[in-house]
């Protein structure tokens, strides 16, 4: 029983993904509690900071297999496949990164030195604005398929695209300002905290660069 | 004619059934994309279904039943014995019922115009022989299945490609839509009245001239657009739903389009599929009337209108709870995708029936939806399904002749 004509309509992959994306910022937004505690010297919170990033990256790894099962091969669609895919795998870098740089500052018991407390939260906390100005865009999906990705809505969307560039370039500054300044100071700091707190800033900024190329694939997606 | 009252029973029995089949399965598939859009609920779908599949079945369903009905076979062939024919049709009904049957059961795609069509070709070639099939107009059936649904995916992507250009791509999407919605329901009331008015409506004691047709169609429509106008227009913008989704009020605007178009698919719908339940009746009862093969004997409106009855019942009594698994469905498609798919889909169907095709709905349909998709529309088309539908004729057509031979030589076994 039933009308077969319903089932030639695939489910849509949009709402999934821009879910996958809500999941994956919340991971990037924990990382400024989780340095806020980190430079207050609270591991207890840290830890459970932590816990919370583990469990939305694990979220948006179940999310990206779900949407990675529902598109299917046979579908018809008004994007490439493979550029949907694409961008599920980059946004899903993001959560990857919070995992990894909380590991590694959790696993070392990674103090921050106290000259670039400031700057360091500050950079931080502009590479989420980047995983937030992704989001933003993002949120624009269901809109670009309902205009068929033409017209005012592809303005707007360009336009939160350069916006998010703007973003990025700033950390990209804040971050060669951390590494001069971590340069000037590690003479006096263990070597191999230096070490991996150049790993730690370098993993930070790749958040804000994933968003950016977040912003690339939607480019993409739009100039089918 | 000897047995005349009993193969009137049997026609009228059987031709119900099929009507009842009809309503009960297909009709489901044609209200598919208005409850899919969230643009009608079940009980409005039904309301409205069950009113213009029958006003479809009475005004516009003359030309395709005297297709089904005289088209495919010649009548030479009964030249002597009369009989043939009506143990041919019963043959036809049964068959394309009973596959139905099965195949809805088994939850296959089936059309039912191709199991009909199939069960006369059928019969007739194997029954009466080859020469008694009119290959040519049987030609013409097939291509129609080709070109229909081709031609309504083409209508499709230009009228959504239309509302992309005039609505969707603008910075006023909502103002734009409430200015042009009246004039899209102006276009799909006059042409669904236009191809139907021009055909005549003699059979219901209406005969209208060319400039009447046009001018008749161009005041309902007018009418209709005024009506809808008046919904568009007291839609307000809701802020929340805004908010999540810029264009959700636009879509209401449409939402309101698709009453008219789900008006229209279920016209179409009735206009074209009720001569697969009725063209047969309306051969045997004709030749149990007469006690010969007439080709030029008129179809009398009470058979238009007990195929009509049946639909009906078909739809009231299990074509609900069909309709509302449709519903249950959650599918990537908007009203303003809902729109474009129906009225192409409509249109193409209604000329159609104009011009005696029998066509398949379903088939029409998902045509018309791909062209929607080619238009960058829909967000998910499964592709795999659009495939078994389509090749779901190759089958049905031979398990259609295949059943109505066999039902053939035993009817003609039992009943001379």
């Amino acid at each position: 029983m039933g009308s077969y004509i319903t089932k030639i309509f695939g489910a849509s992959p949009v709402a999934p993904i821009q879910e996958h994306m809500e999941i994956c910022y919340k991971a990037a937004k924990e990382l400024v509690t989780f340095f806020e505690y980190v430079n207050g010297d609270n591991w207890e919170k840290v830890r459970e900071s932590r816990e919370k990033i583990v469990r939305l990256e694990n979220e948006a790894d179940e999310a990206k297999k779900q949407i990675r099962m529902q598109l299917s091969q046979a579908l018809f669609m008004p994007v490439a496949r493979a550029d949907l895919l694409d961008l599920v795998l980059v946004q899903d870098k993001i959560p990857n990164l919070a995992r990894d740089v909380s590991g590694l500052v959790i696993g070392r018991q990674l103090a921050i030195p106290d000259v670039l407390q400031e700057r360091f939260l500050t950079f931080v906390s502009r590479n989420v604005d980047a995983a937030k100005g992704a989001r933003k865009t993002i949120r624009e999906l269901d809109e670009l398929y309902e205009t068929g990705f033409r017209g005012t809505e592809v303005d707007l969307v360009r336009r939160l695209i350069s916006e998010l560039d703007q973003i990025e370039n700033e950390t990209d500054a804040l971050q060669a300002e951390l590494r001069r300044i971590l340069f000037s100071i590690e003479k006096d700091l263990s070597p191999i905290d230096v070490m991996f707190l150049y790993k730690v800033i370098e993993s930070i900024g790749d958040i804000g660069d994933m968003a950016e190329r977040i912003g690339r694939r939607l480019e993409l997606l739009m100039n089918h | 004619m000897e047995h005349a009252t009993i193969y009137l029973i049997l026609a009228g029995v059987f031709g119900l059934f099929m009507a009842w089949g009809i309503g009960a399965n297909d009709v489901a598939n044609a209200m598919a994309t208005s409850i899919g859009a969230k643009a009608l609920t079940i009980k409005q779908a039904i309301v409205i279904a069950a009113i213009f599949e029958f006003a479809g079945a009475v005004l516009a369903g003359g030309e395709v039943t005297s297709t089904i009905r005289k088209g495919m076979v010649d009548s030479s062939a009964f030249i002597g014995e009369p009989e043939l024919l009506v143990y041919g049709m019963l043959a036809a009904l049964l068959a394309a019922g009973t596959w139905l049957f099965i195949a809805s059961r088994k939850g296959w795609p089936v059309s039912t115009t191709h199991s009909i069509v199939g069960a006369i070709v059928g019969f007739a070639a194997v029954g009466l022989g080859v020469d008694a099939v009119k290959w040519d107009k049987v030609g013409a059936i097939v291509a129609s299945w080709v070109i229909s649904p081709l031609s309504a995916g083409i209508f499709a992507f230009l009228i959504f490609t239309s509302i992309q250009k005039l609505i969707l791509e603008q910075k006023d999407p909502f103002a734009r839509a409430q200015k042009y919605a009246p004039i899209y329901i102006f276009l799909t009331v006059f042409l669904i009245c236009l191809v139907t008015l021009f055909k005549g409506l003699k059979h219901v004691g209406f005969e209208l001239t060319t400039f009447q047709a046009y001018l008749g169609s161009a005041v309902l429509a007018v009418i209709i657009a005024g009506i809808g106008r008046f919904f568009v227009q007291r839609i307000t913008v809701d802020e929340k739903a805004e908010k999540k989704f810029h264009y959700a009020t636009v879509e209401k605007v449409f939402a309101v389009l698709m009453v008219i178009t789900a008006s229209a698919m279920a016209f179409a719908h009735g206009s074209n599929d009720v001569a697969n339940a009725i063209g047969p009746v309306a051969a045997i009862v004709s030749v149990a009337q007469s006690g010969q093969v007439l080709q030029s004997a008129p179809l009398p409106i009470w058979i238009l209108m007990l195929g009509g009855v049946g639909i009906v019942i078909g739809l009231a009594t299990y074509g609900r709870r069909v309709i509302a698994t449709v519903g249950s469905h959650i599918t990537a498609l908007t009203p303003s995708r809902g729109f474009s798919a129906e009225l192409a889909a409509a249109f193409t169907i209604v000329v159609a029936s104009g011009t005696g095709m029998p066509v398949s709905t379903t088939h029409v349909l998902v045509g018309a939806v791909l062209g929607v998709g080619m238009a960058r529309g829909i967000s998910a088309i499964n592709l795999g399904v659009v495939g078994r539908i389509f090749l779901s004729w190759v089958i049905t057509v031979p398990a259609g002749a295949c059943l109505s031979i066999v039902f053939f030589f035993i009817l003609k076994a039992v009943l001379s």
